[in-house]
């Protein structure tokens, strides 16, 4: 397989640099200094590090017996919900936050939907001693109070973003404009694989260390690699950081899970590859949800982590070459699978990760195979998160 | 030579800058947008940039952000923006350049685009989040007979290497972004622009015009001090949001004073 994306920020014919031009420059300067940065074995070691020492990997891999057993397939799961702050987003904010302390940069932004990204980014702004200002939906402020409260505990200052429905897509809008009147001190922490070049590809670069890792203790517990890796999908930094390092494994099935929120035919989704068309938005060229006359549509899903009408240029150009395959649950499904993995294995999973064990238990009662199959789940982030939503979901 | 070139020309000889008007098509409805824009070809801009309304407007400020949500929600959308400036061609010969995001022009198709942008009449495209190296996705559809250009930007964080390419390749005119941050109000640093601007021209002989927080009489009489343009958006844009009855009446004085102003 060709090394993607190529200089221009392609993966085939997505992804790209599209912005305005004052943040041209800037972003090749984000460039230049990630590309010296990746060869530079030093940084690669404060990386580790840090990821050891303070997030506390690597996460296990876990076999899920009594779920295995109830699905009929082997389920094991890569337990990103165990990283400090709960989800894999750290493992972005710690290589981002190195590259912006080395660009010289004082000031971090970031985006955030559910809550996560901000908090991680948070989390190492706190951590590196920078400033941290992080753009919020007002309507995902009301939703997602604690990670709120989180965030201003370690010092960031959140700004409400009241544009558009006030949700992930209008927050990332607001980080944009904001960026480009103040890049010579900022640095911007994208949240996912998607953005302008070279997001795409360094979010991906700092998110492979999950699919490295589950690899090796796979192979360690079981003696071969799995028969399918299964992730969520919103932007898809979780499910790049977990497929990347099985791209070559061919006989190794990649199932990405996309939100299908109340149903793709009612609309109310936010399955940008199973119910989009190629666009162009915040900075990338990808699959967007959008209406006849290219403006951008509202996604919706249970999920707020899942809640993006884009998704990351990568996944559309794996969906593309046909070497993953792409999926949709819907919050119905989600929110049966989050109460199954409460109840067989004592975790609470994020609605986001929820998704991923939904299709698994899906294709596990597949019988049409000869044998039993293994999964490789990413577990990307625990649920404490959710309580609230699933209690008012359930009537609890 | 184009309509553009053409323009530029008459103005430099009559020793003033050109006003370049941005109006957002549709806002706040087609019928009472269209009034707006033939009263401000009529009370004498040299050049039209007419939005068309995108649902993220990324480098926008709360200005245009708001007539872009007004006119996406009246029905406006980039077809029915190109067949405005085919009614106005009707009337009106100042060149009109599309100002877009790209995803409109993307979903319709680039071919399609240019095609029916130059059967209406329109002299060029500014797609705001469409990088000069990446031009071709558009210009590669437009017949070599025709006059049709692609506007490129300057910023204040373009770094030099970059602005020469810039400047290279200019077609019809340069954008030169007065400040940091999004288009509206906003402090400029004229003794910053005005060095700017002169380094430029060793680069280049286009015409160079001066835009994002453009927006007093102050401002038009020293920009165009130093630019062959002065792109006004933001404060035209407020007029009509202020009062959309009286707004083709209270643009057309805005561009009359702003007339005023330009003489060198």
């Amino acid at each position: 397989m060709t090394l993607l994306p190529d200089n221009n920020g392609f993966f085939g014919e997505f992804g790209g640099t599209y912005v305005g031009e004052t943040l041209m420059s800037p972003l090749n300067e984000v460039k230049t200094a990630a590309e010296q940065a990746l060869q530079d074995p030093s940084f690669w070691q404060d990386y580790r590090n840090l990821l050891k020492d303070y997030t506390g990997r690597p996460s296990p891999v876990y076999f899920a017996e009594r779920l295995s057993e109830f699905a009929g397939a082997g389920i094991y799961l890569k337990r990103e919900d165990l990283n400090h702050t709960g989800s894999h987003k750290i493992n972005n904010t710690i290589g981002q936050a190195l590259l912006a302390k080395r660009m010289g940069k004082t000031c971090l932004i970031a985006e955030t939907g559910a809550g996560q990204h901000g908090v991680a980014a948070a989390t190492v702004a706190a951590l590196f001693g920078l400033r941290c200002k992080v753009f919020m939906g007002k309507e995902d402020i009301r939703r997602q109070q604690p990670n709120v409260v989180r965030m201003k505990l370690l010092g960031a200052k959140v700004e409400s973003v009241d544009s558009g429905t006030g949700t992930l897509k209008d927050a990332m809008n607001e980080a944009l404009r904001y960026w480009s009147s103040v890049t010579a001190d900022t640095f911007y922490v994208v949240g996912t694989v998607a953005g302008p070049h070279p997001y795409p590809y360094i979010v991906r670069e700092f998110q492979k260390i999950i699919g490295e890792e589950a690899r090796q203790q796979i192979l360690e517990q079981t003696g071969q690699l799995p028969d399918s890796v299964v992730a969520a999908v919103g932007g898809g930094s979780n499910a790049m950081g977990i497929f990347y390092a099985f791209l070559n494994d061919t006989h190794v099935e990649l199932i990405g899970v996309e939100a299908a929120g109340k149903g793709l035919a009612t609309g109310e989704h936010a399955a940008s590859l199973n119910g989009g068309r190629l666009g162009v938005l915040h900075g990338t060229k990808s699959m967007l949800l959008q209406d006849e006359h290219g403006q951008i549509r509202e996604a919706y899903s249970i999920s707020a982590g899942l809640d993006y009408p884009g998704i990351g240029p990568e996944h559309a150009y794996l969906h593309q070459t046909k070497r993953a395959r792409y999926e949709t649950v819907t919050d119905d499904e989600a929110v049966s699978a989050f109460q199954m993995l409460c109840r067989y294995e004592g975790i609470l999973p994020a609605l986001e990760s929820s998704h991923a064990l939904a299709q698994t238990i899906k294709e596990a009662a597949d019988r049409s195979a000869d044998k039993e199959k293994t999964f490789l789940v990413c577990l990307s982030g625990r649920g404490d998160k959710d309580i609230q939503h699933i209690c008012d979901t359930l009537n609890l | 030579m184009s309509n553009l070139s053409e323009t530029f020309q008459r103005v430099r000889s009559g020793q003033r800058a050109a006003l370049i008007g941005y109006l957002t098509a549709g806002d706040p409805d087609a019928e009472t947008s269209y009034r707006i824009l033939d009263a401000a070809c009529s009370a004498g801009l040299d050049i039209l940039e007419l939005g068309i309304p995108f649902s993220d407007p990324t480098a926008d400020g709360p200005v245009i952000q708001r007539a872009s949500k007004r006119a996406i929600a009246s029905g406006m959308t980039l077809a029915k923006g190109l067949e405005m400036v085919q009614r106005l061609r009707q009337k009106h010969s100042l060149p009109v350049i599309i100002f877009s995001y790209y995803n409109p022009i993307l979903s319709m198709g680039a071919e399609t685009f240019v095609r029916r942008a130059l059967a209406a009449g329109a002299d060029g495209v500014l797609a705001v989040d469409l990088p000069s190296e990446n031009a071709a996705e558009i210009m590669s559809c437009v017949p070599q007979s025709s006059a049709f250009s692609f506007i490129r930007l300057i910023a204040p964080t373009t770094d030099s290497q970059r602005r020469k390419i810039i400047l290279s390749k200019a077609d019809g005119f340069v954008y030169i972004v007065s400040r940091h941050g999004v288009t509206g109000g906003g402090s400029i640093d004229w003794p910053v622009l005005a060095k700017d601007l002169e380094a430029m021209r060793q680069d280049t002989s286009a015409p160079l015009a001066v835009g994002f927080g453009v927006s007093t009489e102050d401002d038009v009489q020293r920009a165009s001090s130093i630019a062959d343009g002065v792109i006004i958006g933001s404060a035209f844009q407020k007029l009509v949001e202020a009062d959309p009855a009286a707004a083709a009446e209270n643009v057309a004085a805005l561009i009359q004073t702003f007339r005023q102003r330009l003489k060198k």
